[in-house]
């Protein structure tokens, strides 16, 4: 029984390894062959047509993910700071859980919602409401973080600066906020990720565009709704260039969470 | 220069405990005052009375009157904030903040309070830190070594020196040597009977000998009251009250 | 203390006192130097370039700060606003048969929702069923028998696994498990299970089966990183005092550990419900998007976010967008419930302190 149990645990380990290994394994294998110059700095081609690329979706990937930081990244701060600082009471505990609420609503149902408020009042499809879209998503991740994180400064740390007769705003932001920001900038890292490799939220948002487009209020490509075309099409032109792509946004994802685990490694729980 | 502290009917409470219970207490300018009693007797809540940190705790209130100088520190158009940058306090426990290296620790207080005179800020911080008896030890790693890669006792003079920049009027010190080495004691000792040429020292201490080293005026607390308070030879000599005698021959406390 | 003699207030004059330490000679020296500066010069200074209120600014910024604390509220209130609100026409016309009709034909402009409802809970239940063993089993590996150097390193790998953006999931499961399941698991399973019915039919590679294990191995890296949270707060004397009576390692893990974190796990596993009930692309790329109740596991269904994923942005009429905008009110209230019911578990557990997210 003893051995039965520890010969199961370690097939379980395997088991939860082995999808993981396979994931990277083809998307380098089957991705590393179509990333070439081409497909770094041209737009789609027809259907079936060889070449072309995904240029027009890397950049409207990243014009998406800067609206998105712009808007969630200041709003999770801010909680954040509420959650610690000032929300020690029934009110913090009600935004704590309306925070927990937003984190657990199913990324399509908030694609449904930015279509409405949104999409449906500027009567077409935006990378601006993408971002949005993406932007409420990171701000519950990073709320919790930085409140997490605020929380770990000592309280003799706030003492000090409030003994030096310091403004709590000041105390705030350029004492605890500055001790903390290690872990902030983890908790917004991870949360870049989370939301980089969305694309049910997008679907109707910000739609995809097979050119290029740099306006915020026009219909913008993106690596992952690009990926999802391209993987469902029946044209093997694309489905290789839907590799190609994946493995592009794996490397962007997998990049910022390496950094984040190197940079602050061992010293963040569970970060 | 230092100034003197009047205390009247002070009462402090922790929500619906009374800490503090009506006190009265002159303290004069320029000398070492230290507060002693058991713990739990109220005296670390009595000098954190003084520069409003007592309220920084949650459903902590005080009442009463504090006038330190001129200032009247409870009064009704008074801001805790500018208390608190007239009256520097050293803590239990040395808190440099963390991520700042040792110029920024000491210069924090004025650059957060919206001071930007580069030179004299260099003047300040390093005045400062040889008035704290710091600057020899870490005057080549000003900028390149963090607050918390000093030791306990640098670290306790680091924060000192810090409450000095801001060029308080009176220094309070709770507890100052408590967490630290005797040689460490010893520094901070040194430093505070210093000190009084320019400040009003209050210190709070369980360490009766440390009183005797370094106070003219000592000041017996038991159970958020002040029991007796005299000249510190008086004090420990020839105490008025049996619960000071009591207590400075260690029959209690 | 009414009986206390009241404390002299006013030490007599202190000129003659003498010196409690003798004095430092080499810190005097040091004072000297340095009298010539006039403090009060600098402190004047900043007095007067610093207004003597700190009310106002201190106010502004707790006012930006609550401010961004209630967009959180505001945020959840727009959306489930505006669910309910586009949901309206929907729910007038067909109330709780919405629910439990089978009908979905946007052309004629009948919507039954129970297809889609069926789809998501069989695929993931599914999820379940493959994961949570893996996951309670990959957690007690990493914290009770994995050599410290490796644990580190697994413990990365599995959340890893849970930066994996759904649509790679997708797109190696239509390209890679599908075909595998198709060739070789599929003809294998209806061989030798096929007499239970729920393998049997054609085997399609993709289809709720496909649904089913791409759900599990997404939501593995959250049943166990919960799990392992629960376990590493199980006391170490939980622990010891099992091996103290003989007992062997597994049944320490079994009574000391798995015992007392049991109400964790099962939040944790809860939790994964919530993510797999939610999930879209991967689901979407490898169902086989057909609304139909099949008892067979190898048969194409669709799910609540899979009908909304495709027909979404292509639906013309009021109706037919309302019809989905219910589903997804639906889907929200449903992982709302789930989640919060999970969170609840977790945190009696762990003091609220495990790191959630879904």
């Amino acid at each position: 029984m003893d051995q039965g149990a520890t010969a199961f645990a370690i097939l379980a380990a395997i088991l939860v390894l082995v999808p993981l290994l396979a994931i990277f394994a083809y998307l380098v294998i089957k991705g590393i062959g179509s990333v070439n110059l081409a497909f770094l700095t041209q737009t789609p081609k027809p259907p079936g047509e060889a070449g072309g690329g995904m240029a027009n979706a890397i950049v409207g990937t990243g014009l998406i993910l800067a609206i998105a930081s712009v808007f969630g990244v200041p709003l999770g701060i801010g909680s954040g700071i509420y959650l610690a600082e000032y929300g020690r009471n029934r009110f913090g505990d009600f935004i704590r859980f309306t925070a927990d609420v937003l984190n657990g609503v199913p990324s399509i149902v908030i694609g449904i919602a930015v279509y409405s408020l949104i999409v449906v009042r500027q009567k077409h499809f935006s990378a601006f409401s993408g971002g949005v879209a993406l932007g409420i998503m990171m701000i519950p991740t990073i709320a919790r973080a930085t409140e997490e994180m605020l929380l770990m400064v000592p309280n003799v740390v706030r003492e000090a600066a409030y003994g030096l007769g310091i403004p709590k705003w000041r105390t705030t932001l350029s004492i605890s906020l500055r001790t903390a920001s290690a872990g902030v900038i983890t908790g917004c890292m991870l949360a870049f990720a989370r939301v980089a490799g969305e694309t049910a939220p997008l679907l109707f948002t910000a739609f995809g565009n097979q050119f290029w487009n740099l306006k915020l209020n026009q219909p913008t490509a993106a690596l992952s709704l690009q990926v999802f075309t391209y993987a469902i099409s029946p044209y093997d032109e694309w489905h290789k260039q839907a590799w190609a792509g994946a493995l592009i946004l794996i490397v962007m994802i997998v990049g910022a969470v390496a950094a984040v685990r190197l940079t602050t490694r061992g010293s963040l729980k569970g970060a | 220069m230092g100034v003197g502290i009047e205390v009247h009917g002070l009462n402090a409470w922790y929500g619906k405990n009374l800490a503090l219970n009506s006190i009265d207490m002159s303290v004069p300018a320029n000398h070492v005052t230290a507060v002693i009693g058991p713990s739990g007797c109220g005296k670390s809540t009595f000098v954190r009375c003084l520069n409003r940190m007592h309220e920084t705790i949650p459903e902590a209130y005080a009442e009463g009157s504090v006038k330190v100088g001129e200032m009247d520190v409870y009064g009704s158009g008074s801001d805790p904030v500018e208390v608190r940058r007239r009256i520097g306090m050293v803590f239990q426990k040395p808190n440099p903040f963390p991520t700042m290296s040792i110029y920024g620790n000491v210069a924090a207080g004025l650059k957060l309070n919206g001071f930007r005179n580069r030179k004299q800020m260099d003047e300040l911080v390093e005045r400062s830190l040889r008035l704290a008896a710091l600057w020899d030890e870490v005057k080549d790693n000003l900028h390149k070594k963090s607050g918390a890669s000093l030791s306990g006792g640098q670290q306790q003079r680091l924060c000192i020196a810090r409450a000095l920049a801001v060029e308080p009027e009176v220094l309070l010190m709770d507890e100052p040597a408590s967490a630290l080495d005797p040689i460490s004691t010893s520094k901070i000792e040194e430093l505070i009977f210093q000190l009084k040429q320019h400040y009003t020292v209050v210190i709070v201490t369980h360490n009766m000998q440390q009183a005797a080293r370094v106070a003219e005026l000592t000041g017996f607390f038991l159970m958020g009251s002040l029991i007796e308070y005299d000249k510190t030879e008086k004090i420990f000599t020839t105490p008025a009250d049996k619960r000071t005698e009591d207590y400075v021959t260690g029959r209690f406390g | 203390m009414s009986d206390s003699v009241k404390p002299m207030n006013s030490p007599e004059p202190l000129g003659q006192l003498p010196k409690p330490v003798t004095s430092m000679p080499s810190l005097a020296k040091v004072e000297a130097g340095h009298r010539a500066h006039t403090p009060s010069a600098v402190l004047a200074k900043i007095r007067t370039s610093h207004p003597r209120s700190s009310r106002v600014p201190d106010q502004i910024f707790g006012v930006i700060i609550l401010l961004s604390a209630i967009s959180v509220f505001a945020i959840v209130v727009l959306v489930v606003w505006e669910l309910v609100s586009k949901s309206q026409l929907s729910l007038h016309q067909f109330g709780l048969k919405f629910f439990y009709g089978h009908d979905w034909d946007p052309v004629n402009g009948n919507f039954g929702a129970m297809p889609f409802i069926y789809g998501t809970l069989v695929s993931s239940l599914l999820a379940l069923v493959l994961a949570v063993p893996l996951s309670v089993g990959v957690a007690v590996f990493i914290t009770e028998m994995c050599p410290q150097s490796l644990r580190a390193i697994i413990s990365f790998l599995v959340e890893l696994l849970a930066a994996i953006p759904s649509v790679i999931y997708g797109l190696w499961a239509i390209f890679v498990l599908a075909p595998l399941l198709r060739v070789y698991v599929e003809p294998f399973l209806a061989k030798t299970l096929g007499w239970t019915g729920l393998f049997s039919g054609t085997p399609y590679g993709l289809g709720m089966l496909a649904a089913g294990i791409i759900l599990a191995i997404m939501i593995v890296p959250i049943i166990a990183s919960i799990t392992r949270e629960v376990l590493i707060a199980v006391p170490q004397n939980q622990r010891e005092a099992v091996l103290a009576l003989g007992a062997t390692r597994w049944e320490m893990i079994r009574i000391g550990v798995l015992r007392n974190a049991r109400i964790g796990i099962v939040g944790g596993i809860i939790l994964g419900l919530g993510r797999a009930l939610g999930e879209t692309m991967a689901v979407t790329m490898v169902i086989g998007n057909t609304p139909q109740i099949a008892k067979s596991l190898f048969a194409p269904g669709y799910t609540m976010a899979s009908v909304i994923a495709n027909e979404f942005s292509e639906a013309t009429g009021d109706l037919y967008l309302s019809a989905l905008v219910e589903i997804g009110l639906a889907l929200f209230l449903v992982t709302l419930v789930v989640n919060a019911l999970a969170r609840l578990l977790v945190w009696s557990i762990t003091g609220g302190t495990a790191r959630v997210r879904a």
